[in-house]
């Protein structure tokens, strides 16, 4: 009777360490891959994919969201950015992954607010399915992913290494990757992290 | 009378105070966390107070830090707060649901400094906890929220 209580706390122990140590399911594409075009509703009402920007150079994709202080503390940045390289033949295009479900400032509507009251200057999509942040591996927001002229993934990560005083920023990390790839040199840092919010996934 | 009076104010004052702390690190703490060889079980949370689900799960942090503070398991907590909020959000937050842990905060603009420390395989999004025990160097980290029962489970699996 006492060896089947212990084995039962036992396994009762065990079993939620063998739960957490599976990985994540889909890591996602890796540096390097060609990623597969897409098409998801815009807060102007039109589907958007890469295909439409046509001459272009590479693409910024950015998820990103209304609600994560995060993703505010770089709102101006990212506009920034597209005012900046979209005439360099390399436009931001932002998607927001979350889960309205979860987070109801997540909703399309509020997106449609948020674009018009800012004024993006870049494409701002819903992957309501959450099916582009799955295929890219996006874990938090905002995540970037710099795809060149073929759609492979050259650079990962922040957009530069200071989050709450963009004065103070020292070092550009996309911007610096954006740089090397127009003059055709490697990407110096290619990867680098950054604390954001987790996407809101919608429950399985 | 007067003294008395100093005494009771002084008196409740004390945990307040005491819960008003937040200790500022740099990114080479993460590293002097990972090199104790100390038998005592290290719980190191990665959070903020602008994070809902890390919110959700701190009661659990709490009551783990509450249960097991005779013992040899201390959670320590590592706010990734805004450098502005830390008066006007981190320190009210603390006060209000009474929080005992250890706080700390990530003194660093750039958090690319130190996430790879913590672990390799994190991408940053938080909540987050790190798990160690220096003298068996056994080592654990959970990206996502943990409950209670998992944070008990992790202990009990990890006490000798």
């Amino acid at each position: 009777m006492k060896k089947i209580f212990r084995l039962t706390v036992l396994l009762g122990l065990l079993f939620p360490l063998i739960a957490f140590s599976q990985a994540p399911t889909n890591p996602g594409y890796q540096m390097g891959d060609r990623i597969t075009d897409f098409s998801l509703k815009g807060v102007d009402g039109k589907m958007h994919s890469l295909a439409e920007f046509k001459n272009v150079k590479g693409y910024i994709v950015v998820f990103t969201c209304n609600t994560c202080p995060f993703s505010k503390a770089y709102e101006r940045r990212i506009m920034d950015l597209h005012l900046r390289y979209a005439k360099q033949g390399i436009p931001v295009i932002a998607i927001n992954p979350n889960d309205a479900g979860k987070e109801p400032g997540e909703s399309y509507e509020a997106m449609v607010a948020l674009a018009k009251e800012k004024q993006y200057p870049f494409v701002y999509l819903q992957d309501l399915k959450q099916n582009v942040a799955t295929a890219f591996g996006a874990k938090r927001t905002p995540h970037v992913f710099l795809l060149n002229q073929n759609k492979e993934i050259i650079y990962i990560g922040a957009i530069d290494d200071n989050f709450e005083e963009p004065e103070q920023v020292k070092v550009k990390y996309l911007e610096n990757a954006i740089a090397q790839y127009l003059m055709g040199m490697p990407i110096e840092v290619s990867q680098t992290k950054a604390i954001g919010c987790g996407i809101k996934w919608r429950n399985k | 009378m007067r003294s008395i009076r100093l005494f009771i104010c002084l008196f409740f004052w004390i945990p307040v105070l005491k819960a008003q702390e937040v200790t500022f690190i740099k990114a080479e703490q993460i590293t002097t966390w990972k090199k104790n060889t100390s038998d005592t079980i290290y719980i190191i949370n990665f959070w903020a107070t602008w994070c809902k689900p890390c919110l959700e799960e701190m009661p659990s942090f709490e009551r783990i830090g509450e249960e097991f503070k005779d013992q040899k398991v201390r959670v320590l907590l590592v706010s990734n707060d805004f450098k502005k909020q830390i008066d006007v959000k981190l320190k009210p937050y603390m006060i209000e649901k009474g929080i005992r842990n250890k706080m700390y905060w990530m003194n660093e603009p750039d958090p690319n400094k130190w996430i790879e420390l913590v672990d390799p395989n994190w991408g940053g999004s938080i909540p987050a906890t790190l798990i160690i025990k220096g003298s068996e160097g056994k080592r654990k980290f959970f990206a996502g929220p943990l409950s209670y029962e998992e944070l008990k489970d992790i202990i009990l699996q990890m006490k000798p």
